[in-house]
């Protein structure tokens, strides 16, 4: 299997809940998916149809019951938990609808937590290099602040600066849209396209939003645990 | 790889500043379970050293004389017969302890003995004018003595001091008598008596002893005693008072002797000490256990109330082992800052104890201190329980599911 110039190679994934257990129940069927370096996937899909159970398998969050998952051409099944985490912590950033940021750390130390994390300090380096972040994402004034001081769309707005903070090649974000206002959301949306224009970083956005997915590159729907639509989004539905 | 838990120290930190009221509240909590447990060890050993020193001041650690006459049996009888026989025990006679000036410089010798003193001990009569009281008469050499009692230490009048024809009186005997320093009085044992000076008075520290208390040299006491040239004792301190009991019985099998440490004397002392003991451990331990059981209790529902936060930082890459360290922290941190706080809390209740807490003579009752090495030993202690109780909890949060957690 050749799974070079694939971020995500996904064969066959199955996951059941509640296994061996009466009331088990299979939530994925099957599905095949490849991610490429630089991809802007919209993932939609009615409540119920496995989208965030996909995502947090993606993330590595949760263990799949069958099938086969690269990531970065690394193959997960066999991996220890302390290695997923180390794997999640090199190749993934996460983005949240709710609770996205740590609520007794300012939004500059939320940046940093994932340096912290990995070196036990953080280097005037990383500050810099988050202090930046934050600062081209319209931040400046906010660094010092905590979550519960910012707007909710400022608050998305540092946690994408810390998913991005560790130069992920790969960013899972669930709703990040979801819990803010039209305008707010529009921002936060265009930032993330901003930022996959800037660095090639790749996005999978779980969306209930049509317009917001309609901007992006390709689709990819899941309707009863099975992906029933995988197709590219014509530039031309790009509007704006 | 890395050493520095500089992001746990920071996430634990930041949990306990958000935890605000429930951290202070278990903070004091564990501040006044360490300020219990360090002021009842300096309450407890100030106490037991008191009244150690006080019974020890007027008495030797091993005392060592000769055995007790016993009847032999008239006669051997024949296999096969019974005989009755009633014997009456003898009476006892002063006795020296046999070849008692060869024993000494073995004795002196002996690792761990501290000194030696031969003694003469016998009854008497003090006689002055018409009173007349009962004593214990007691020849010694007074340097030998002084290091088995610290005899000078408890002069209270006078200067003691020993040549032929002097003696030492305690100060309760000397007000009997109405003698002061410089006075003669007699002493009379059987048919024998003799004119003493009183060079001083001491303090023995328990009235009845200094109402019968004549010190006089030890050749005095041989010739009053009519035992020329014996010693009836031989008195010995050791170094660890402790370990007086295992040097007697060591003793009781060298020598042709009666051994007795200070412990078999005082068989009811140690073993109020030792009650006294036993249960200021059980009321530590039981304090120890409280405090372990709060900040436990405390950090089981930190756990829960940080789950999304515990989630989120696992999906950020934080390892199981950094969650749990996270929680550990946070109990070591409880325990080392309520410690601190309670060795304060305790040296200030010493400190009030030393000062407020007065016998009727307006004397403090007794000292006591907080050693430095006791302070550290409690909050080390106390650390090492707030690591313990942080255990169950910091396993559950390292165990839950990142996705579930997040999903909460």
């Amino acid at each position: 299997m050749d799974t070079s110039g694939a971020l995500i190679e996904l064969q066959a994934l199955r996951k059941s809940y509640n296994l061996g257990q009466p009331n088990e129940a299979e939530v994925l069927h099957g599905l095949d998916l490849r991610v490429r370096r630089g991809e802007f996937i919209a993932l939609m899909g009615p409540s119920g149809s496995g989208k965030s159970t996909l995502l947090n398998i993606l993330g590595l969050l949760e263990r799949m019951t069958s099938g086969d998952y690269w990531l970065q051409g690394e193959l997960v099944r066999g991996l220890s938990d302390a290695d997923l985490t180390l794997l999640r912590r090199r190749a993934l950033g996460f983005v949240f609808q709710f609770h996205h940021l740590l609520p007794a750390f300012t939004a500059l130390e939320n940046v940093t937590l994932p340096a912290l994390m990995g070196e036990g300090r953080v280097s005037p380096v990383q500050r810099e290099k988050a202090r930046g972040l934050l600062a081209a994402l319209g931040l400046a004034a906010a660094m010092d602040k905590r979550p519960s001081e910012l707007s909710g769309g400022m608050q998305q707005r540092v946690a994408m600066a810390r998913a991005l903070v560790m130069d992920p090649p790969l960013v899972l974000a669930d709703e990040p849209t979801g819990n803010l206002d039209t305008v707010s959301s529009a921002e936060v949306f265009a930032l993330m396209r901003r930022i996959h224009a800037e660095r090639g970083t790749a996005f999978v956005v779980v969306t209930h939003d049509p317009r917001l997915a309609a901007r992006c590159d390709r689709l990819v729907e899941l309707i009863d645990g099975r992906i029933a639509r995988d197709e590219p989004i014509p530039a031309s539905a790009d509007f704006q | 790889m890395r050493f520095w838990p500089g992001f746990e120290l920071q996430v634990a930190l930041r949990f306990l500043r958000e935890g605000r009221m429930q951290t202070l509240l278990i903070i004091v909590g564990v501040a006044a379970g360490v300020a219990v447990v360090a002021y009842i060890s300096a309450l407890i050993n100030g106490l037991q050293s008191n009244t150690l020193a006080k019974t020890l001041g007027a008495q030797a650690h091993i005392t060592l004389r000769a055995p007790d006459d016993v009847v032999t049996p008239a006669a051997l009888h024949a296999p096969g017969t019974t005989v009755a026989t009633d014997t009456q025990p003898r009476a006892q006679r002063l006795r020296a302890v046999a070849n008692w000036q060869a024993l000494l410089p073995l004795l002196e010798a002996l690792p761990g003995v501290a000194a030696v003193s031969p003694m003469v001990s016998g009854a008497g009569l003090a006689l002055r004018g018409e009173a007349t009281q009962s004593i214990v008469l007691m020849g010694v050499e007074l340097d030998r003595y002084d290091h088995i009692v610290g005899l000078r230490s408890k002069v209270v009048a006078g200067t003691a001091s020993l040549a032929p024809g002097e003696a030492i009186i305690g100060r309760e005997l000397a007000a009997d008598l109405g003698v002061r320093v410089g006075d003669r009085f007699t002493v009379r044992t059987g048919t024998v008596g003799e004119p003493l000076r009183v060079t001083a008075l001491v303090d023995l520290g328990v009235k009845d002893l200094n109402r019968r208390t004549v010190i006089v040299p030890l050749r005095a006491g041989q010739s009053l005693l009519a035992l020329p040239g014996g010693a009836t004792h031989l008195e010995l301190a050791v170094h660890d008072v402790w370990a007086a009991q295992a040097l007697a019985a060591q003793l009781r099998q060298q020598y042709p002797a009666r051994v007795e440490s200070w412990q078999e004397t005082n068989a009811q002392l140690v073993s109020a000490l030792h009650a006294q003991s036993v249960s200021t451990t059980i009321i530590r331990a039981v304090v120890l256990v409280v405090v372990v059981l709060g900040i436990a209790s405390v950090l089981v529902v930190s756990v829960v109330q940080k789950s999304r936060e515990i989630g989120i930082l696992r999906a950020m890459g934080a390892t199981r082992g950094q969650v749990q360290r996270v929680f550990l922290l946070q109990g070591a941190v409880v325990g080392a800052v309520g410690s601190a706080l309670g060795v304060a809390l305790a040296v200030v209740l010493v400190w009030a104890f030393t000062t407020f807490v007065r016998g009727s003579d307006g004397q403090p009752l007794f000292f006591i201190t907080l050693p430095p090495a006791t302070g550290l030993r409690v909050a080390l202690l106390a650390t090492v329980c707030g690591v313990l109780a942080a255990l169950a909890p910091a396993r559950r949060a390292a165990a839950m599911d990142p996705a579930q957690a997040i999903r909460l």
